[in-house]
């Protein structure tokens, strides 16, 4: 069976699912939304169908079950937009179709991938500047303490979505020329491989930009994230162990160091050691709300469409122009920060598992896909992508339970937003053009 | 570079265990903690989205019941209590802000749908919305009110009436309490609102949250001549011809007690000595018996001990020799003499005094008091049915004809020989318990039965204070009304 048959069958129980999730909230809320909305299932599949088409006639090599896993979140993350409310599905099912011209114009016109490699520093310059363009004057725009967001007129999108794609682009290829160099061995310390001393410059660059990072736009875990997939892409280039442990030592030192500095960074920190503490900073709310809201889950869940989420009758506030979910939830957020926690109330801790394996099995996906990479640039790019995607679900997941501070990134494929789901749809795309190289060169291989 | 893709590949993976163990901890481990905090406010809110189920009357009149208001996911529900106070104690009320008392309490469990594990998952396989059962109570309406009224009106026209008063009625042999009045009574609609309900709460002396029925426990006076027979008969100590002398005043416990009105009978009867409430004689029985058998008697009775009726704990009260506040039962302590014709420091509750009535009405045998007629699910079907319990047996069949007997010379030639009921002979006892003797202020008793050959309805009424009244004039006659609307044809 060819690699895209494979994917063809894999995308049935996407559409059982989009169609059983869909069934399942119109039932339970029938009296609160359309049946219109019935229709976007099916329109999201036939979309998806043509996705298909496409990368049979240009990826025909490529892995098969990469697109059918994000094609099941982004299933997933309308079912569960539809049952907060209906024009949020409808939006994101929109922004859906965006995000497949996205993916479909970077798997034409990105074929040679290579290319990036030559407009690396302008790629790096324009990624920190879209970083930062939320600290700017009139489109910068501040949500909960947090520069992340830009607002042009009608539109808001979070520009740490695409520049995390042009981060990995940079370091992957600057990573690839320097890998030789950095990886020298100096001496051994404890069993770890210490390289020169000098070495550690760029090392140092990075990680004084990530703390740039963290006092400009006030977001732990955007930092976290790029520094992380710097780290993940400097150790996978290198080999040396001791990179991730000075990295790491010097993030958390420079983190605390920040959190000092910074008041917000600091109530941040402050929330999540005691979210119940009676002084607890402002915010503290939206945590432990969201740690009621898991506590409904359970084992199963309460059933999609069944958890508290929108406030009955009397608890309703009664100015409230924007509308539910904007107001007037139990929950702060419940279609972007916080959808996770409304996925463990619906869903229980089996959904959330499912969901996290979903997340696995593609960060599994992208790491073959750089394992099986003919070259060092491809690698670097595939394995940074995916960790850069994989952190980005931890950073994410991490804050609604608590395991980490809260921050504002968005859950890949599922959250509402567009900017969100356009990166990512970029970011498979380009896992996909490593994957097809790698898997057609193998099987040439096999076959001569 | 394969090596430490893979290496980073099982990082990933083991962060992602963190986030699975994370979720476990939220939604399973730490869930009850969870819900159980203050700040939660979705068990308050999802409490109102539950259709709690109905009271009602076992002769069908509504008492409480849910509105619901909005449609879908949105609707919530609110209590309503059509009969205002009438049904105030014993029903209480079950408001998101105020909490719960009363039966609304007890019966949380049916009224708000509680199921076991396997049933509510069976519910949400099912998507069936969780909702109450109806029950009826025991409780008449009818009967009610004319307790209510009867107490009402004896507390205006009674010369010197204050405080409260209290009645209950209890069918001997299933123990199903037909009426329970606590008078003054409050209106659960009023516990809804935060100011009126501080109102309920200040009114000083007047508690009408206080159910006198169950929680507030008085000086039994004469009714506990009952007890004392019962024991006296059937710890085979005394017949009802035994003879002793009734002069006034006795010696008891080195102290000198007289007769009501400092009559002096001269060598008397058992029988003689309840049909006129002779204190002298016993006095002389309950020393002659001793304060371990006498409150090993109280005890078959259930003093000493909550009432085994389904009822909020810190509502109910025992009944008992109390000092300082506290059940006192050491023999060297208590003037056994004068807890046998009610005094001391014995103080009792209304129920109590009314199982008292019961049990000798049933033949000796105690049944379990109650207030659950039925309850029925949703969709109609009975979960729950009245199925009469037998507690324990405190005196022989012989004993319960004896007593039934003399209770019944009391009605016809004794100190209620003024009263009647529609529903056959009266057997019963009055009790003037004297709370300040030179401003003669009493507290007025009655305690029987009827029909005495067979009865249907046992019933204790009390008022808290008069002055110069007596139990055959003022309780009597609010025991024989009550008796009359339930068992008068």
């Amino acid at each position: 069976m060819s690699a895209r048959t494979r994917e063809l069958f894999a995308l049935i129980p996407v559409a059982l699912l989009v169609t059983a999730g869909f069934a399942q909230v119109f039932l339970v809320a029938g009296d609160e939304i359309g049946d219109l909305s019935l229709t976007y299932g099916g329109y999201f599949l036939a979309v998806c169908v043509a996705a298909h088409v496409l990368l049979r006639i240009r990826l025909p090599h490529a892995d098969p079950y990469l697109f059918p896993l994000c094609a099941l979140l982004a299933a997933f993350g309308l079912v569960v937009l539809y049952r907060i409310n209906e024009t949020l599905a409808v939006g994101q099912a929109t922004v859906f179709l965006l995000g497949l011209g996205a993916f479909a114009a970077t798997i034409i016109f990105l074929r040679d991938y290579e290319v990036l490699q030559r407009y690396r520093y302008l790629i790096a310059v324009g990624s920190l500047a879209l970083l930062l363009a939320p600290r700017l004057p009139v489109i910068g725009s501040q949500v909960n303490g947090a520069y992340l967001a830009v607002d042009l007129g009608p539109i808001s999108f979070q520009p740490a979505e695409l520049a995390k794609i042009g981060v990995v682009v940079f370091l992957a290829s600057y990573l690839n020329d320097k890998r030789e160099l950095l990886s020298v061995a100096a001496r051994r310390f404890l069993g770890l491989t210490i390289p020169p001393l000098r070495h550690f410059g760029p090392l140092l660059l990075v990680w004084g930009a990530a703390m740039l990072l963290l006092v400009f736009i006030r977001d732990l875990g955007s930092s976290l994230m790029f520094f992380g997939a710097f780290l993940a892409l400097l150790y996978v280039a290198t080999n040396r162990f001791s990179y991730v442990l000075v990295g790491l030592v010097l993030f958390a030192a420079g983190a605390w160091a920040v959190s000092g500095a910074v008041e917000h960074v600091r109530d941040r920190f402050e929330i999540w050691l005691d979210p119940f503490a009676p002084n607890a900073p402002a915010g503290a709310g939206q945590i432990t709300a969201a740690l009621f809201t898991e506590a409904e889950g359970g084992l199963f869940g309460q059933g999609l469409g069944q958890a508290l989420l929108k406030l009955p009758g009397p608890f309703f506030p009664s100015t409230c122009e924007a509308g539910f979910p904007y107001c007037g939830s139990i929950l702060p957020e419940p279609h972007t920060d916080f959808i996770y926690a409304v996925i463990v109330a619906e869903l229980g801790l089996f959904g959330a598992c499912g969901l996290i394996a979903c997340y696995a099995l593609i960060a599994a996906r992208g790491f073959k896909a750089a394992m099986m990479a003919p070259d060092g640039f491809s690698k670097l790019l595939a394995s940074g992508l995916t960790a850069v995607f994989a952190l980005q679900v931890f950073v994410i997941i991490g804050g609604v339970v608590k395991l980490i501070p809260l921050t504002g990134v968005t859950l890949p494929f599922v959250s509402y937003g567009g900017s969100s789901i356009v990166a990512n749809m970029i970011l498979l795309a380009l896992l996909m053009l490593v994957s097809e190289r790698g898997r057609r060169a193998a099987e040439q291989g096999v076959g001569a | 570079m394969n090596r430490p893709i893979f290496r980073l590949y099982v990082v990933v993976l083991l962060l992602f265990a963190g986030l699975v163990a994370f979720t476990s901890r939220w939604s399973v481990l730490e869930a009850d903690e969870l819900r159980a905090n203050s700040e939660n406010r979705r068990p308050l809110i999802e409490e109102q989205q539950i259709a709690r189920g109905s009271i009602s009357t076992r002769d069908g009149v509504l008492i409480a019941e849910s509105v619901g208001r909005g449609r879908g996911p949105q609707r919530v529900y609110v209590r309503r209590y059509p009969q205002g106070s009438l049904f105030g104690n014993p029903v209480g009320y079950s408001f998101v802000d105020r909490g719960r008392i009363g039966i609304e309490l007890s019966e949380n469990d049916l009224l708000s749908g509680e199921r076991n594990e396997f049933a509510s998952l069976l519910d949400q396989v099912l998507n069936r919305k969780r909702a109450g059962d109806d029950i009826t109570l025991t409780l008449d309406a009818n009967a009610q009110r004319v307790a209510t009224e009867a107490l009402e009106r004896a507390l205006a026209s009674t010369p010197g009436a204050e405080g409260g008063g209290a009645v209950v009625a209890i069918e001997p042999d299933t123990g199903a309490i037909r009426a329970m009045a606590s008078v003054p009574g409050f209106n659960p609609e009023e516990a809804r609102d935060e100011q009126r309900f501080e109102q309920l709460l200040e009114q000083g002396t007047a508690s009408p949250l206080f159910n006198r029925a169950t929680q507030a426990t008085y000086e039994p006076g004469s009714t506990m001549k009952v007890v004392t027979a019962v024991a006296a008969l059937d710890s085979g100590e005394f017949d009802t011809s035994t003879v002793l002398n009734a002069d006034s005043p006795k010696e008891i416990s080195g102290a000198p007690l007289a007769n009501s009105g400092g009559q002096s009978f001269g060598d008397i009867d058992m029988r003689t000595a309840l049909t006129f409430s002779v204190n002298t004689y016993w006095a002389q029985v309950g020393e002659q018996l001793g304060a371990e058998t006498y409150i090993e008697y109280m005890k078959r009775f259930g003093f000493y001990s909550d009432p085994p009726l389904d009822y909020p704990d810190n509502q109910m009260a025992p009944s008992g020799i109390y000092s300082e506040g506290r059940l006192i039962e050491d023999p060297g302590r208590i003037d056994i003499g004068r807890v046998a014709i009610g005094q001391e420091r014995l103080l009792v509750t209304p129920l109590q005094m009314a199982m008292v009535a019961a049990t000798v009405a049933n033949g000796g045998e105690l049944m379990r008091p109650t207030f659950l007629e039925e309850a029925r699910d949703p969709d109609g079907r009975v979960v729950e049915k009245l199925d009469p319990e037998r507690v324990r047996r405190v005196m022989s069949a012989q004993t319960a004809q004896a007593v039934t007997e003399m209770m019944t010379d009391v009605a016809r030639e004794g100190t209620a020989s003024g009263l009647s009921t529609r529903a056959g002979q009266l057997a019963g006892k009055t009790g003037t318990a004297e709370i300040d003797v030179e401003a003669r202020v009493n507290r007025p008793w009655f305690i029987g039965f009827a029909p005495a050959d067979d009865p249907k309805i046992a019933v204790a009424a009390m008022l808290e204070r008069c002055t110069g009244c007596s139990g055959g004039a003022v309780a009597g006659p609010i025991a024989t009304q009550v008796m009359d609307a339930l068992a008068g044809g």
